[in-house]
């Protein structure tokens, strides 16, 4: 009797494997619609496939009439373009900061536990002072992703600093590297595809304060679109949304680890 | 075959899970649906007092009522038939439950604002005029904009002629300090808290179109009709209540105390509040629901409605959902009524309290 841990499922099987979960959920979804659809065919809350697909035609392909444009990518473009710059300004600032609180001890001793303390304030909670602040524009959507993201990345940077093999730096020292030297050639370059990993991983929260701050205040964007159809129950709308993100996030996060193949590829065998 | 299984399962407990609220039948336990509003207010406070209990009791019944902090929530409950009645207005009971394929029933139509909605702009001396080209801020979809509309149709102006940002409106009030908002599209509290700033000036509002904006308790309608009893506490519970707040003496300013507290006022906050809303008392009810103001202000709302496309994808005109009225009269689609009018709750809650309450 082999153990369940050492049964390896083939290549075609597990390509069956792969699509069931899937699959099921669409099926479970149909009949739940289904049955509430018999029972009220204007039933709002779980819509047809058909329903949904002739939503999706029209969103995306059909401008709007009261705008005259085409709803699902204006609200992607804008929502890419508030996350898109906020992830490569919060990936930044946690490189920098991370590497010189990692390396710095004096750096440490002012700005790792202040880190420490201020990564549990609940970004959400800052967002009526951010909204009061800064106004409703689109710096308080990118400064509430920022502040959301970038005390994971710096610590996380931090920590990986650590990490570092102490004799790396010795030996750089004794071949007479500067601290800036060192940071440059030796911590740097062996951070890169741990950021990208912090970046992967910091891609949900970021969606999740993105459209949090989308809901309260906004003129387009995924988000805003969500909560504004909200109002009247448009699951039709809703539903497909929620897989549009969720396929985007998806693809953002396959793209980083393409990244780090190519320009790591040293990275998988240290890993 | 396991798997198979599996799914089987995950299918049942879905459907089951999506059907069991879709019958209706006479049964003993009610669900009722609230958020924190000016006039519903009134109904909290009969909750905790004990109003609520009296008439359940009296009807056999039991009545259990949730505040909902998300008012859109709680019409998305009552809508998908977790809950048997909701306090709404009737824009939204049209939107929603109406265009979801719920047919509603409105026991009582409890007021009319007069004054309630309003549309304010930012600056000394500003008149409605100068809200031409500016960034309104407002609840999308909503009575906000149901305002909004009806103040600029009333200087000939549209919807182009402005642009419009969706602001939720527990924020409404902390967005007009900022310097880029300069007009907003709002209800209470935000009206009553901007009224207190003098940069603000209310250039528009309901009490300007009385007997547009109506706040109401609607019902499903199935459910109202296997059990009328439920529909007759609703109705004695809000008129039992009603007096209570609007009486000129300790108990009632100790009732307005409290329902000003408890939405986030004081006594003077809510007594200026109440101050724009007409509620409607038994007698008025009948007038009002009974006369022809009523049918031209819903003609007038489906329009809005189909303007802006809220009347369901598939809709082909203004008349995509019809309204009846007590005497019979069906406005829009006579095979599509979905929001029934009628004062026979009132008028039984009437004779009701009359016995009850010499």
């Amino acid at each position: 009797m082999k153990r369940v841990i050492n049964i390896e499922p083939n290549q075609s099987l597990r390509w069956f494997l792969i699509l069931v979960p899937f699959v099921a959920t669409i099926v479970a979804y149909m009949l739940a619609s289904d049955a509430r659809l018999d029972a009220n065919a204007q039933d709002k809350l779980l819509p047809s496939l058909s329903t949904i697909g002739n939503t999706i035609y029209r969103l995306a392909f059909v401008a709007d009439p009261r705008t005259n444009q085409y709803l699902l990518w204006v609200d992607t473009f804008a929502s890419l373009s508030r996350l898109l710059p906020a992830l490569v300004i919060s990936v930044a600032i946690g490189l920098v900061v991370g590497v010189v609180i990692g390396l710095v001890p004096t750096a440490r001793a002012i700005f790792g536990p202040f880190m420490d303390v201020i990564s549990f304030v609940p970004p959400l909670s800052l967002l009526p002072i951010l909204f009061i602040a800064m106004g409703l524009g689109e710096t308080t959507k990118i400064l509430l992703l920022v502040i959301g993201i970038t005390p994971f990345l710096i610590r996380t940077m931090a920590m990986r600093v650590g990490d570092l093999p102490r004799e790396q730096l010795i030996k750089a020292q004794s071949l007479g590297g500067s601290s800036w030297l060192i940071a440059r050639k030796i911590v740097v370059p062996q951070l890169l595809p741990h950021l990208l990993d912090a970046a992967r991983l910091s891609i949900g929260p970021a969606l999740l304060f993105l459209i949090a701050a989308e809901a309260i205040a906004s003129e387009v964007g995924l988000g805003y679109r969500i909560f504004l159809v909200r109002r009247y129950l448009a699951m039709d709308v809703i539903i497909p949304y929620v897989v549009w993100i969720t396929f985007l996030a998806f693809v953002m996060d396959a793209a980083l680890a393409m990244l780090q193949r190519v320009l790591f590829p040293w990275f998988q065998g240290a890993r | 075959m396991r798997r198979t299984l599996c799914i089987a399962l995950v299918s049942i407990v879905a459907v089951v899970f999506a059907s069991h609220s879709a019958f209706a039948e006479s049964r003993k336990s009610f669900k009722v649906a609230w958020s924190i509003y000016t006039p519903n207010m009134a109904w909290g406070w009969a909750e905790d007092n004990g109003i609520v209990k009296k008439w359940a009791d009296k009807f056999g019944i039991s009545i259990t009522s949730t505040k909902f902090t998300d008012y859109v929530e709680s019409i998305n409950q009552y809508t998908s038939g977790e809950y048997d009645a909701l306090l709404v207005t009737v824009m939204d009971t049209i939107v929603t439950p109406a265009v979801g394929g719920v047919d509603n029933t409105v026991v009582v139509v409890q007021d009319y604002s007069n004054g309630n909605d309003a549309v304010i702009l930012k600056g000394k001396d500003k008149t409605l005029k100068d809200i031409k080209g500016q960034k309104v801020h407002l609840i999308l979809y909503s009575v906000n904009h149901y305002i909004l509309t009806r103040a600029l149709e009333s200087i000939g102006l549209t919807e182009k002629n402005v642009s419009l940002v969706n602001l939720s409106d527990a924020d409404q009030v902390g967005a007009f300090g900022t310097a880029d908002v300069t007009a907003m599209a709002a209800f209470h509290p935000t009206v009553y808290e901007l009224s207190k700033r003098p940069d603000a000036v209310n250039v528009f509002n309901s009490s300007m179109i009385p007997g547009e904006i109506l706040d109401m308790i609607v019902a499903h309608t199935d459910v109202v009709k296997d059990n009328p009893d439920f529909a007759k506490a609703l109705a004695c519970i809000w008129f039992d209540v009603l007096a209570i707040t609007l009486e000129d003496s300790e108990r009632g300013s100790n009732a307005r105390r409290d329902m000003g507290i408890a939405s986030g006022t004081d006594l003077t906050g809510f007594d200026a509040q109440l101050a724009t809303t007409h509620f409607l008392h038994e007698d008025e009810h009948k007038k009002f629901v009974e006369g022809d103001q009523i049918i031209q202000n819903t003609d007038r709302l489906r329009n809005f409605l189909y303007g802006l496309n809220l009347l369901g994808p598939n809709a082909k005109s203004s008349d995509e959902i019809g309204v009846e009225f007590p005497s019979g009269q069906v406005s829009g689609s006579k095979d599509n009524i979905k929001l029934r009018f009628t004062n026979d709750y009132v008028e039984f809650a009437q004779k009701e309290r009359d016995k009850t309450n010499p």
